[in-house]
């Protein structure tokens, strides 16, 4: 077994979109629950190959949206264009089906399975053998399983959690809990990969981890990842284009350095005397 | 010292892929063959093997049954015994209808309806969970047993409305029926436990079994890495009510020689979850210990105080057996939620480590 991860073995995720073309485009997107409005008239746009960040003050929207974009809530308003193709309403494993992963911001793994198993889940929509030839197990099914096993293994080496392959999740610290939920995004090889707050919780070691760790994926896989966080340090470092939401609204959209300026965000962040 | 792994190393996944990647748990797998195959059958009394050895391996695979439902796809279910039934009806009428019919295949096809009244009281699952589900299952518990004493047809119109064993036999010997003899019987279940065993360990341990645990220990988040929760749920319901109901077909035709509709009752359903949860919840070998736990408890119970020429009614011996398997719920629920399974686990591995403690 190899223990450098081969860059060559992760392939671009070949969705035909050119990089730095636009990968999403999220248009007049608006979404309600009852009166209270969680989001409004929000447009803006993420091209293959960037790390786009979507920051705000607490109840500003940013989860809502990342919820909008992979099909858990139908926006009452407005369409999102994925790899070129328009869509309002669908399920979330349509958008599995597409190229879309995401991670939680509360962890969201499988806690009674190992990393192994939690990491081969995200690849269950590509194993295809059915229900016969998994009761027969040697043959088929047994070869399926070590094929994906083997692009596992290469994720497992990537994110440095070979001590951990066969320790069931719920026993793992938080930190570890986030990197094996990435690595179970990743086992979907997406060409959109959302993160919700990958670093919540985190010491400031765990983080450069974890930072490292995008950077990569972004860099060796080409994989396009739209992040929710609220370190603005890590944010202002990692991403190419910040979007600023608050209270269900844009209220900022730019380069790091051009947001950070921005006399609408630091109000937003700090508030205004009234 | 006994269970060291020191020394066994894997060079390929297909040997980590392997049933029993560990050296001794195929040797002692080995040996528990050994026995039920030979030593057993050479040295047990025929109250044996109808008192311990076929009751237990029907229970161990009715369990396992609804161990892959609830433990595995995390859907609780209260309607075991009905299903049971489903699948012991489903058989008396097949080898009514086709006379002719191979009695092992008749088995193997009773399943498939218990699977298709499972799958039916399933639908529910996709919009309710829990207890509200248990709830669900419990009606079909109730509706099926009615539905076995007034539908005529099952029993065949007789008189006293219950099912009685034919004698049939298979490749020239009796394996059911009063002419049976025990020791076919017990090779017969024997045969159809260890087969249905590793198909169910191939289908947890592959694809379609960690379906059905993401399925159960996060929905949300199974629904985000692509499972489709409807087919993950309902394939569940599907394998679990035929392996019960193959289960209840050999309770019938291979142990009770007879049946009435209310065989198929509540406490039925209830013995079945007790094994499971004694056994261990998500654990395919637990079947076997909580199984052997339930059914060899009254015998012990029974036996004991007559060895020591303590008189003790039968009476006196079914409400200690009541009151013990009471307390061993109750103690396994707050000391070991896992079950015997999840002891076993334990004792392997402080024996991987000893004599060390570390």
């Amino acid at each position: 077994m190899n223990l450098h991860a081969d860059p060559a073995a992760f392939a671009e995720p070949d969705d035909g979109i050119a990089k730095g073309a636009v990968l999403l485009e999220i248009r007049n997107i608006s979404l309600a629950f009852g009166g209270v409005k969680a989001l409004t008239d929000i447009s803006f746009n993420v091209r293959k190959g960037e790390i786009r960040a979507i920051i705000g003050p607490n109840g500003a929207g940013k989860t809502s949206m990342l919820n909008v974009v992979n099909g858990f809530y139908t926006p009452q308003k407005g369409s999102i264009t994925f790899r070129g193709r328009e869509r309002r309403a669908m399920k979330p494993h349509h958008a599995v089906g597409q190229g879309i992963a995401r991670t939680f911001q509360n962890v969201a793994l499988f806690k009674g399975m190992s990393t192994l198993d939690n990491i081969m889940a995200g690849r269950s929509v590509m194993m295809k053998r059915n229900i016969l030839w998994q009761m027969i197990w040697h043959g088929p099914a047994l070869k399926e399983e070590i094929a994906h096993r083997e692009v596992v293994e290469e994720i497992i080496d990537f994110l440095e959690i070979q001590h951990i392959r066969h320790t069931p999740v719920g026993k793992l610290p938080y930190g570890l809990q986030k990197r094996v939920e990435l690595g179970r995004a990743l086992a979907m090889e997406p060409s959109l990969l959302l993160l919700d707050e990958p670093m919540a919780g985190m010491n400031l070691e765990e983080k450069e981890d974890m930072s490292r760790f995008i950077l990569d994926v972004n860099q060796q896989r080409g994989t396009t990842i739209a992040l929710i966080e609220h370190d603005m340090g890590v944010v202002m470092d990692l991403s190419d284009r910040v979007v600023v939401l608050d209270y269900g609204k844009i209220i900022a959209d730019g380069a790091p350095d051009q947001v950070k300026n921005d006399q609408g965000v630091i109000d937003a962040y700090l508030g205004v005397p009234h | 010292m006994l269970y060291r792994t020191a020394g066994q190393f894997k060079t390929s996944y297909a040997e980590d892929h392997a049933l029993f990647p560990v050296r001794q748990d195929a040797m002692l797998l080995g040996v528990i063959l050994l026995f039920a195959f030979v030593i057993l059958p050479l040295t047990a009394s025929a109250f044996t093997f109808q008192a311990l050895l076929i009751p237990v391996l029907i229970y161990a695979l009715a369990a396992l049954g609804l161990n892959i439902l609830t433990g595995y796809a995390g859907q609780l279910s209260l309607g075991t015994g009905a299903f049971m039934g489903v699948g012991a009806y489903a058989c008396y009428k097949l080898i009514t209808i086709f006379p002719e019919l191979n009695i092992f295949l008749a088995i193997a096809l009773s399943g498939f309806f218990s699977a298709g009244t499972g799958v039916l009281f399933g639908l529910p699952s996709l919009r309710i969970k829990g207890f509200y589900l248990a709830i669900a299952t419990l009606a079909a518990q109730f509706f099926l047993v009615w539905l076995f004493q007034k539908w005529g047809w099952l029993y065949n119109y007789s008189s006293s409305g219950a099912i009685q064993v034919p004698n049939i036999e298979m490749f020239g010997v009796t394996v059911t029926g009063p002419r049976a003899s025990d020791l076919v019987q017990y090779y017969f279940v024997l045969v159809v436990v260890c087969l249905v065993t590793w198909l169910a360990i191939n289908i947890t341990r592959g694809r379609i079994g960690r379906m059905w645990k993401a399925v159960r220990d996060m929905d949300i988040a199974a629904e985000l890495v692509g499972i489709n929760l409807m087919r993950a749920k309902l394939t569940a319901f599907f394998v679990s009510s035929y392996i019960v109901g193959v289960s209840g077909a050999l309770f019938v035709f291979m142990w009770r020689g007879a049946a009435e509709a209310n065989l198929f009752d509540i406490s039925l359903s209830f013995r079945v979850l007790f094994i499971a949860i004694i056994g261990g919840l998500g654990s395919i070998l637990g079947n076997y210990l909580g199984a052997f736990l339930i059914v060899a408890l009254p015998v012990v119970i029974g036996a004991v105080p007559a060895a020591f020429g303590i008189p003790i009614s039968s009476s006196t011996v079914e409400h200690l057996n009541v009151m013990t398997i009471g307390a061993l719920i109750i103690a396994f629920l707050i000391l070991e939620p896992h079950g015997l399974a999840r002891l076993w686990a334990i004792i392997r591995e402080k024996l991987v480590l000893w004599p060390f403690p570390h």
